[in-house]
C-alpha cells in the first residue's frame, strides 16, 4: 500500500476537537502503510491530550462508542493494522473518528 | 477581601461560582467543559489557586483537568489510570468473579502541604496519588489488593471509592470509602489498610455485620477532632469516636436515615448535617419537602432546616459528594441537587437560597474559603 502518503486528513468529533484545541480536520504525515493503528499513533503523538479518549492507552483496544468510518464504510471493527482505503491515504477522502449515537 | 468560591460538577460540565464574605451577589462562570460528566472539582489546600477537575464521558473516558489561577483557565493533564501488576477481580453483581476495570475517577482530594501532590479515588475502586500535578497517576495498590478485595462488589452506581479523608493531625493517615465495600484505614500514607466497619449493620448483605461489604455512602470529620467521624450508610447514619475501630448508630429522631451526603460545620464539630432521602426505591426527599438535618450534638438528636428550601412537590436528590461547608466565621453550607440547583446557606442552616437553580444535575460541590 501507500508509503509516506499522505497527508492523512482526520475529522474529530466535537468533544476531541475541543479537547485537542484544533478547528476543522487535522492532517497528518503517516509513515509508512497508513493503518488504523498508524494514524491513531501519528495522532495521539501530535495530540498527546487524545491519548486514551479514542483506545485503551494500554490494550489499543477501541473504546466501545468510538467509531472509525471512511469512504462510506463502517472499519470500527477491522483490524488496527489493515491498510485504510487507497483515497484516505492519499488525503481524498478524511478518515471519520465518530462518537456513537447513544444518547445523552 | 474573603470570599468563597463554589466549585460545582454537573452532568454536562463545571460551573465555577464566587462571592465576597457576605455570600449573598454570586458571579457564575460556566460551563467549563461542557457536555462532559464533572464528578468532581476540589482545590488545593496548599494553594487556592490550583484546581483539579475529574472530566469523564462515556463515549471519550476520563480526562483530568488542572487550573492553576482558581478556575479561570484549564489545561488537561494525566489520564493514565492503569492498575497496578495484574488487575485480578472483585465480585460482579451475579456473584462471579470480574475482572478490575477502570472506569471514572469519581473523587479528587489534593494533599494538604503540596499543591502538586493529589490523590483520586476511582471505579472500580482504586486509590491512586499523582506528586506531578496531574501528569502522572501511580496506584495505591494496598487498599485493593487488601485480602478482602476479591469479595467486594458494585453498589447500583459501581463499584466507586467516593470518599478520601486525610487527617492533618496525624501525617500517613487516610480514610477511604468504597461502595459498596466499605469504609478503610491506612496509618502509612496508603501503603496498607485495615477495614474501619465494626458496628456497621446492613441488612441487605448475608452477614449484616460483615467486616466488608456494607455501602457506605460518604464519611465526613472535623479536623480538630480527627478521631470522630461521621458516616452516611446506604441506611443508618453512624458516628465512631475511635478513628472507625467502631461506629454506632446516630440516626436518632431522623425521618429517614438513608440518604448520600454528610458534613460537618467548620468551627462546630459537633454540629453535622444531612440531607434525608426517602428510601434506596424513593431517590427523593420524604412528603416532597427538601429538609436538611442539622444535629448540634453530633447526632441522635436532628433539626429540620426548611427555610429558604422548597416544602412541596420537591423531588430531587442530593449526591454524595454534592454538600460542602466554608470556614468564614459564620458557616456556609452548600449543597447541590439532581434538579440542578445549588443552595446555600451563609448562617449554618439556619436559612437558605439558591445561587443558582437550572444547572445541569449536580455531582459534587466544594467549597473554597479565599483570604
Amino acid at each position: 500500500m501507500t508509503q509516506d502518503a499522505g497527508p492523512v486528513r482526520v475529522a474529530l468529533p466535537a468533544h476531541l476537537r475541543t479537547l485537542a484545541r484544533v478547528n476543522g480536520e487535522v492532517e497528518l504525515r503517516v509513515t509508512g502503510q497508513v493503518t488504523q493503528g498508524s494514524v491513531l499513533d501519528a495522532l495521539e503523538a501530535r495530540y498527546p491530550i487524545l491519548r486514551g479518549t479514542i483506545r485503551d492507552q494500554r490494550t489499543g483496544q477501541r473504546r466501545a462508542f468510538v467509531r472509525f468510518f471512511a469512504c462510506e464504510q463502517d472499519l470500527s471493527h477491522e483490524r488496527p493494522d489493515a491498510p485504510l482505503p487507497e483515497a484516505v491515504a492519499a488525503g481524498a477522502e478524511p478518515y471519520l473518528i465518530v462518537g456513537a449515537m447513544a444518547g445523552g | 477581601m474573603t470570599g468563597v468560591r463554589v466549585l460545582v460538577g454537573t452532568r454536562k460540565g463545571a460551573f465555577v461560582l464566587n462571592s465576597d464574605g457576605k455570600r449573598e451577589k454570586w458571579d457564575v462562570s460556566g460551563p467549563h467543559f461542557p457536555g462532559w460528566e464533572i464528578y468532581h472539582v476540589k482545590g488545593s489546600p496548599a494553594d487556592q489557586d490550583r484546581l483539579y477537575a475529574s472530566q469523564s464521558s462515556g463515549w471519550f473516558g476520563q480526562v483530568i483537568q488542572r487550573s492553576d489561577d482558581g478556575g479561570l483557565t484549564w489545561e488537561p493533564v494525566g489520564n493514565d489510570f492503569s492498575y497496578q501488576g495484574e488487575p485480578g477481580t472483585h465480585q460482579w453483581y451475579d456473584g462471579t468473579p470480574h475482572p478490575w476495570e477502570f472506569a471514572r475517577v469519581w473523587h479528587l482530594e489534593p494533599a494538604l502541604d503540596d499543591p502538586d501532590a493529589v490523590y483520586a479515588g476511582v471505579e472500580d475502586a482504586g486509590l491512586f496519588r499523582s506528586t506531578d500535578g496531574g501528569k502522572h497517576w501511580q496506584e495505591l495498590p494496598g487498599l485493593r489488593g487488601h485480602r478482602s478485595g476479591p469479595s467486594w462488589q458494585p453498589g447500583a452506581g459501581g463499584m466507586c471509592l467516593h470518599t478520601i479523608i486525610l487527617d492533618a493531625s496525624r501525617p500517613g493517615r487516610i480514610f477511604a470509602a468504597i461502595s459498596a465495600a466499605g469504609a478503610f484505614r491506612s496509618d502509612d500514607a496508603g501503603e496498607t489498610w485495615q477495614p474501619v466497619n465494626r458496628g456497621l449493620h446492613s441488612e441487605g448483605i448475608p452477614d449484616p455485620g460483615a467486616e466488608v461489604g456494607h455501602c457506605v455512602h460518604r464519611l465526613a470529620m472535623h479536623p480538630a477532632r480527627p478521631s470522630v467521624l461521621y458516616m452516611q450508610k446506604h441506611w443508618d447514619v453512624m458516628r465512631s469516636d475511635d478513628a472507625g475501630e467502631s461506629w454506632r448508630e446516630v440516626s436518632g429522631d431522623l425521618p429517614t436515615d438513608f440518604g448520600f451526603p454528610i458534613d460537618v460545620h467548620a468551627h462546630e464539630p459537633d454540629t453535622v448535617y444531612v440531607v434525608p432521602i426517602t428510601s434506596d426505591s424513593h431517590h427523593f426527599p420524604p412528603e416532597g419537602k427538601l429538609r436538611v438535618y442539622r444535629s448540634r450534638t453530633g447526632g441522635d438528636e436532628w433539626e429540620p432546616l426548611t427555610r429558604g428550601l422548597p416544602q412541596e412537590h420537591c423531588y430531587v436528590n442530593v449526591l454524595r459528594d454534592a454538600m460542602a461547608v466554608d470556614a468564614l466565621d459564620s458557616c456556609g453550607v452548600y449543597f447541590g441537587t439532581t434538579g440542578g440547583q445549588v443552595y446555600a446557606s451563609a448562617d449554618a442552616g439556619d436559612t437558605w437560597a439558591p445561587i443558582v437553580r437550572d444547572l445541569p444535575a449536580v455531582l459534587s460541590v466544594e467549597v473554597q474559603t479565599l483570604p
